[in-house]
């Protein structure tokens, strides 16, 4: 399938609760307790638990699969974590918002380029794919 | 104390054989939510970093380096796949420190992990850079 520049994708927005990061972290085995301990994350700095940067990065490679199709499509994702994601602790969470734009093809791939934003803020930068057509 | 730029090129020892399951590529797929459209064979784009991370924990468990985990922020991350992981692929990560840099009081250390199986086929590279304070406030 071939989109042209300037295609966009539809937005997609998914919630995140302290739930989804006990998830994430069993999932992917990263216990690092600023994603998961209030005392911990302050103690750093941070203003509370903050979402693991790769589950929001995990939250746009679902966007783009479920754009482009499968993931044997992707040749390359990459991604800046510039904000963290503070997640509160209730039932409603934090929400990611996805959305992405061809930015450049040639007939054999596409670069598509993200953008992630959470209440406003840009919690990726850069963030780009490139997927075969 | 800022890290050693000496520790550029390093390579880490690969991690153990891991086997990819249908078991943990549903568990990862479910815990990001995505939607598997029947396939219970085929991992996520993100995936690998299951297996990166084991690379990357070596790196943080070595003396020599002096990083603690509770200091390190993850700046960026980049994967190039040759193709996803698949139910049934055993696999090893392989850490290289690519860069030591210090920037702004801290140290960004760029690391290359290939994931590949243990016939040698590279399946992914992941990169990443980590953001380590060695005093924080």
């Amino acid at each position: 399938m071939t989109w042209g520049v300037g295609h966009q994708f539809p937005g997609a927005t998914y919630a995140v609760t302290r739930a989804d990061l006990v998830r994430y972290a069993g999932a992917s085995g990263d216990f690092n307790p600023i994603h998961w301990s209030d005392r911990v994350a302050r103690s750093v700095g941070l203003p509370g638990v903050v979402a693991h940067g790769m589950f929001t990065l995990a939250l746009a490679s679902r966007a783009l699969t479920d754009w482009i199709g499968p993931p044997r499509q992707v040749v390359s994702l990459a991604a800046r974590f510039t904000a963290p994601i503070v997640v509160p602790d209730d039932d409603t969470g934090a929400f990611v918002t996805v959305a992405g734009v061809v930015t450049a093809s040639d007939g054999a791939t596409a670069t598509i380029d993200l953008t992630v934003t959470s209440g406003g803020t840009r919690v990726l930068g850069a963030t780009r794919a490139v997927v075969r057509c | 104390m800022p890290l050693d730029p000496g520790l550029t090129g390093r390579t880490f020892d690969p991690t153990e054989p891991y086997l990819v399951s249908r078991e943990k590529i549903g568990e990862f797929t479910a815990a990001i939510g995505a939607d598997r459209c029947g396939d219970v064979e085929t991992a996520p784009l993100t995936f690998p970093i299951v297996v990166a991370f084991k690379a990357m924990e070596r790196l943080l468990a070595d003396p020599d380096i002096g990083v603690n985990l509770r200091n390190v922020v993850h700046g960026a991350q980049r994967f190039e796949q040759t193709r996803p992981l698949h139910a049934g692929d055993v696999v090893t990560a392989t850490l290289t420190i690519e860069s030591v840099r210090s920037a702004a009081g801290a140290d960004l250390i760029g690391t290359r992990t290939e994931v590949a199986t243990t016939d040698s086929e590279l399946v992914c590279t992941a990169f990443a850079t980590l953001v380590h304070r060695s005093n924080p406030s």
